[in-house]
């Protein structure tokens, strides 16, 4: 029988907890060189000798004492689930802050193992590491590991399974008056009986802990409540934090030994550049600019060709031969070739420019530019009302919008949250991406790339418009202050990139074999029968549905049955209004490529109408329930339906009625 | 004076945190405890600061560092 152990990574947000994470259980979680990139925990399983190791990732948190919605995550479970063990990972190139948490580990209630990370970092820069004597002056184990080459993870296992279930007894001491306190405090809630050790819950009051406090409100008689009043004061929760670190700077004195003295680092000169004052922001739309170059010019659009030529000569056609000799009856060739190669493969031909987005997105990630973005975003996002922080969930949200709005967890201020939130599916998502590309190569050739970068320029600025909106009527309030660390800049690592885009890969394959293929085959039904059994197309339901609600789209330019249907479809998921249109016009004339039909029936004006109008409706369930699970509310979550759906026929009527003008 | 204030390559130390408890709490928690030596990468650009401190950069929206008191040290 193997002996059980749950073990907590717990540390400051980017010291590497995700990467060793992902080095202990194999798991592929995801990783970037910023604070806040995960934001839930996980859990994952090891096996190690005689050991059966539950381990679990927590979100990043600088103290104990959290502030945002994340950092709650993690001091939850540490406090409130208390697991068997801790491993506390401390980046090694960072360590005096990173200590601090350290410090309130430590005077909780267990065993705490200290991973010291990054010391392939801390070499570099020439520090020295006494890491015997740091693991004595702690009194606990401490390990050097480098996470992302895999060194010292047995080490660090061995001093896991190891740990006595004591805690360490070399707490700080502070100073006199802060520990006169802690004692006369300890005195008033002893008769209290807690699942708190008491010194540590004595010193959690002195810091003035929301949580606890308000904890302790509802068990305190009157009395004693009162007397606790009487301690809350800054002058407390400031000599606590100082004696922490007086505390840590004492032992550090002993302990490492700054080899080089450097003045300024790499990460300091790339700095003055891209974080310049003027240079900054035109940087930054460039680097934005070359990003979709690259997904649609460089590299993308080549790809998608060869796919495409693929898929619908050579694998339509054999596929079509090859069910004809083998004398499947009609239909059913009709649904394989028509319904699921026209629909699913579809999709399938965008998978390089999805493939390009996301590589170029997780280098933005991994390189630690991501971080840099909320600081030269802070200008321009200030004036809307928002913080720069709050400008990566909206990068984020060109790859995908769920993890772009879970992304929103990081952001202080619960307002400023909500509007995040509720402007994130503006953003373009990389499903949406399938549209535009489709469109713009019919409707635009040789232009495809500006017409692309237009449409994200707008849905910025709708979503700049959307907060400014909100921001001056539902969530007044200035833009609450924020702070972020900018982590030294990295050579993205291979692994992490290959993890994370095939990760997303993944992602739209599983789509595209589920949710297409069944929306594919649902359709291909709906097209040809109707409630009295089969039915030529136009007759069909599908068509019948469709032209029920087509008017509403007719002053946007495309008031037919079959954009109503595609659109319809396309909340199930974007990419399905693609493989709607190819299903619907291949079962019509299967001889026209889709090209044609396209050509057919939509102008150039209302081709644009239709992607700004796809760029801007109701989100994908996927988003819809990551926003309801986000905000927690059904309130919201059908706000942001219908005000999306308006927004996108507002915006769409506008653009078609002034284009047919113009033009 | 206020950290917004400073300009880049300034070298600083914390006075004071004019703020209510729970966000003084946070910025403490960072490092920004009285008397730390803080210095100013980039300030004075009517944005967002960046410092550097105990070995850490972080960037302060503009809001916080006018609420950040230091004191100059040359
Ligand atoms: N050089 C070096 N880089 C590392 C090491 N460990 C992790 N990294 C890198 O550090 C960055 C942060 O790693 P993560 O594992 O995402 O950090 P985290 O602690 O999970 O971060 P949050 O989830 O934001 O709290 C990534 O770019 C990693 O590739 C290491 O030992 N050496
Ligand atoms: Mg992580």
């Amino acid at each position: 029988m193997k002996k059980q152990l749950t073990v907590a990574l717990a540390g400051n947000p980017n010291s590497g907890k995700t990467t060793l994470f992902n080095s202990l259980t194999g798991s592929k979680q995801y990783v970037g060189n910023w604070a806040g990139v995960t934001v839930e925990k996980k859990e994952g399983i090891l096996n190690y000798k005689d050991f059966n190791i539950n381990v679990i990732d927590l979100p990043g948190t600088y103290s104990l004492s959290p502030y945002s919605m994340e950092e709650i995550i993690a001091r939850n479970f540490l406090i409130d689930e208390k697991p068997d063990v801790v491993i506390n990972i401390v980046d090694a190139s960072n360590i005096e802050r990173n200590l601090y948490l350290s410090m309130q580990l430590l005077e909780l209630d267990i065993p705490v193992v200290i991973a010291l990370n990054m010391m392939d970092v801390a070499e570099k820069r020439g520090y020295l590491i006494d890491v015997f004597e740091l693991s004595k002056k702690l009194g606990t184990e401490v390990v050097p590991i480098v996470a992302s080459k895999n060194k010292g993870i047995d080490k660090l296992l061995d001093a896991v399974v190891n740990t006595k279930k004591s805690k360490s007894n070399n707490f700080i001491k502070y100073n006199n008056k802060i520990e006169k306190k802690i004692k006369e405090i300890e005195n008033i809630i002893e008769c209290n009986d807690s699942k708190y050790d008491l010194r540590w819950l004595a010193i959690k009051i002195l810091e003035q802990d929301d949580i606890i406090i308000k904890e302790f409100k509802d068990i305190f008689k009157e009395e004693a409540a009162a007397t606790i009043s009487s301690y809350l004061d800054d002058e407390s929760q400031t000599s606590i934090a100082d004696g922490r670190y007086n505390y840590i700077s004492n032992v550090l004195d002993d302990t490492i030994e700054k080899t080089k003295e450097q003045e300024k680092t790499l990460t300091d000169r790339i700095d003055d550049i891209l974080t310049h004052r003027w240079l900054g922001l035109p940087i930054f739309a460039l680097i934005m600019f070359s990003v979709f170059y690259f997904t649609f010019d460089l590299v993308g659009n080549k790809l998608l060709n060869i796919i495409d030529s693929f898929i619908n000569n050579t694998l339509a056609t054999s596929v079509n031969d090859m069910l004809i000799t083998m004398g499947v009856s009609e239909w059913l060739n009709s649904l394989i070739v028509d319904g699921i190669i026209g629909g699913v493969g579809g999709i399938l031909v965008f998978l390089p420019n999805i493939a390009c987005l996301f590589l170029a997105i997780s280098i933005l990630e991994d390189s630690g530019y991501m971080a840099r973005v909320a600081f030269i975003m802070d200008r321009s996002m200030r004036r809307i009302g928002l913080s720069g922080k709050a400008f990566i969930p909206m990068i984020l949200g060109f790859g995908c919008n769920v993890p772009a709005v879970m992304g929103t967890r990081a952001l202080d201020d619960e307002n400023d949250r909500l509007v995040t939130i509720l402007i994130n599916p503006f953003m373009s998502c990389s499903a949406r991406l399938t549209v535009y590309t489709l469109f713009a190569g019919i409707f635009f050739p040789n232009n495809e790339k500006f017409i692309v970068f237009s449409l994200y320029i707008l849905g910025i600025l709708i979503a700049v418009i959307a907060a400014l909106i909100f921001k001056k009527t539902i969530f007044k309030g200035e833009s609450s202050p924020f702070i972020i660390e900018l982590p030294p800049y990295k050579v993205p690592s291979l692994k992490g990139i290959i993890i994370h885009v095939w990760d997303r890969l993944k992602g739209f394959l599983i789509n595209a074999g589920t949710l297409i293929f069944g929306a594919s085959i649902i359709l291909w039904f709906v097209l040809g029968f109707n409630l009295n059994g089969p039915a030529p197309i136009y007759n069909s339901l599908g068509a019948q549905v469709g032209k029920v609600i087509a008017p509403i789209f007719k002053p946007l330019g495309f008031g037919d049955w079959r954009s109503a249907l595609s659109l319809l479809s396309g909340i199930v998921a974007k990419e399905v209004v693609i493989s709607n249109m190819a299903i619907i016009y291949g079962l019509e004339d299967a001889s026209k490529a889709l090209s044609v039909s396209l050509l057919e029936n939509f102008s150039q004006i209302s081709a644009y109408a239709f992607m700004v109008f796809v760029l801007l409706y109701t989100p994908c369930i996927a988003t819809v329930g990551v926003i309801k699970k986000e905000t927690n509310s059904w309130k919201w979550t059908i706000f942001s339906l219908v005000y999306q759906f308006v927004v996108a026929w507002i915006v769409a009527m506008i653009v078609y009625q002034i284009g047919k003008i113009i033009l | 004076m206020p950290l917004a204030m400073t300009k880049s390559g300034d070298n600083v130390v914390l006075k004071d945190i004019s703020w209510g408890h729970r966000l003084k709490k946070r910025l403490q928690d960072m490092g920004l405890t009285p008397g730390v030596e803080i210095k100013v990468v980039s300030g004075n650009n009517r944005g967002a600061v960046i410092v550097s401190l105990r070995g850490s950069k972080l960037v302060l929206g503009r809001g916080m560092a006018q609420k950040i008191l230091v004191e100059s040290i040359g």
